[in-house]
């Protein structure tokens, strides 16, 4: 990676390189531009470069240059909802397809009680280094939240492919499945539920901000007259106000890449919000995933004569 | 078991489309139907104007229920305006719903402007259902009461 980056960064071909930036700790990376071709050296991708890189690029293709951006797998629907809404020019990028054999939660590591990290080895298992002694577990056990229901390994939208075995598998788990649960308890149960999550919500806005869906150059959380705009939730009516309406903005165009859960410092799952209307928007109008294709398809900003009437609601098998 | 609240009026909030359902309300009134004096009649120039966040506004501001009235598919007055509705509305009473918001708090109706008999039917069972399930203390705002 480092290699091709550097090849295209010197010949001109790109003027900057949008990829993970090594930090100070092993599990430290952060996105990042690189503009000079000895900065690469500070390049990093490992499991823990669960980044979405796509939302990057609208501030970059603002400039005047072309721009070589390393997407994973998933991060590849992101981007093409980005072109279908013309957020982004095609003809800007290089985009370089890498593989992913699903990307790990340093809070999980966290909470099994591995702290101090100092050095990580990825195989088929982790083999951690901590300043308390070694660790060794399964990959599995630490994937992010995003990586247990993978979209696949298939690239979207891309100029070429390198890096590793990309028809590795991971384990396909049910993305529904909590969703599922939730529809099935009483209305008083689901309150509790959300109210006990998102109660923990601080308005640090986060979730909008590293949203590759969230787009707007203006958007209505910073629109003082909205009474919505950003700031601390000050009742329970606006974290549920807030939430609703984030991922109201975002339905139909969610490709649920699970950036906002992965970023919450509060651990809300905001991605069940966003999964509950991709749910409906497939049960009711037809299989759908955002960022299939660079086509603009929303299924908001079509219909049919067909539709269902919203008593459908009602009227669902499993839940009451 | 809940004891009710003999005295509970819920306060409704009903957009009507300028088109139909605002003239449908007009009929019932001059036809001498009977409806809940609790509903507020909000006039929309189509029901596709309703944007999710009046819903919650009016939620927030006290509403123990949200109808919105539309022209019968096929028949809106902007040609399509009613099925964006249809769709929009649908997957926000389902997270309403999913939020634990009961489903029978909001609701779509389509009702023309010769439908006065019919407005008066909905508003009635709409506002007969709500004073069932009593106040809506999920989604108000404190601050907004007097």
């Amino acid at each position: 990676m480092r290699q091709k980056a550097h090849e295209l960064l010197s010949s001109g071909a790109v003027g900057a390189v949008l990829a993970w930036e090594k930090g100070e700790l092993p599990y430290d990376t952060s996105p990042a531009v690189f503009r000079d071709a000895e900065a690469l050296d500070k390049m990093v991708y490992n499991g823990f470069c669960g980044s979405n890189l796509s939302k990057y690029l609208i501030e970059q293709g603002k400039q005047d240059e072309k721009v070589l951006v390393f997407l994973k797998p998933c991060d590849t629907y992101s981007l093409n909802q980005l072109l279908s809404e013309n957020r982004v020019a095609r003809e800007k990028l290089h985009i370089i397809g890498i593989g992913c054999k699903g990307k790990l939660d340093v809070e999980k590591l966290r909470t099994q009680g591995i702290k101090g990290i100092t050095g990580i080895e990825e195989n088929e298992t982790l083999k951690i280094q901590t300043l308390y002694g070694d660790h060794e577990l399964p990959r599995e056990d630490v994937l992010l939240e995003k990586c247990l229901s993978c979209k696949g390994k298939d690239h979207k939208v891309y100029d070429e492919l390198i890096g590793e075995d990309l028809s590795a598998d991971t384990e396909q788990g049910d993305k529904y499945a909590k969703v599922a649960e939730l529809e099935g308890q009483t209305p008083a149960e689901r309150f509790a539920f959300w109210r006990g999550e998102l109660s923990k919500c601080i308005r640090c806005n986060a979730c909008r901000n590293t949203c590759p869906s969230c787009t707007c150059l203006k958007c209505v959380f910073d629109n003082a007259h909205s009474g919505v705009a950003a700031k601390v939730n000050a009742t329970e009516f606006e974290e549920n106000m807030f939430h609703i309406i984030r991922a109201f903005h975002v339905a139909g165009r969610c490709s649920d890449c699970g950036e906002c859960s992965r970023v919450c410092p509060q651990g809300i799952p905001i991605h069940l919000l966003n999964r509950k209307f991709i749910k409906d928007i497939s049960g009711f109008y037809g299989e759908f995933q955002a960022g299939e294709t660079a086509e603009l398809n929303s299924p908001l900003l079509c219909y049919d004569l067909e539709d269902a009437e919203p008593n459908i609601i009602s009227k669902r098998e499993g839940d009451n | 078991m809940q004891v009710k609240d003999q005295n509970f009026k819920p306060l409704v909030v009903s957009f009507c489309c300028n088109w139909c359902s605002y003239a449908g309300a007009d009929l019932a009134g001059s036809s001498r139907l009977e409806y809940p004096a609790e509903v507020k009649i909000i006039r929309i120039p189509c029901s596709c104007r309703v944007d999710p966040l009046f819903v919650l506004r009016a939620f927030q501001r006290g509403a123990d229920g949200v109808i919105i009235n539309g022209c019968h598919p096929g028949d809106c007055h902007y040609t399509s305006g009613n099925y964006f509705t249809r769709r929009r509305m649908t997957l926000l009473f389902s997270m309403l719903d999913y939020l634990g918001i009961e489903r029978e708090r909001t609701r779509l109706e389509w009702v023309s402007a010769a439908e006065g008999a019919r407005f008066a039917k909905v508003m009635n069972e709409f506002v007969g259902k709500l004073h069932e399930m009593g106040a809506n203390k999920r989604l108000g705002d404190i601050r907004c009461k007097e």
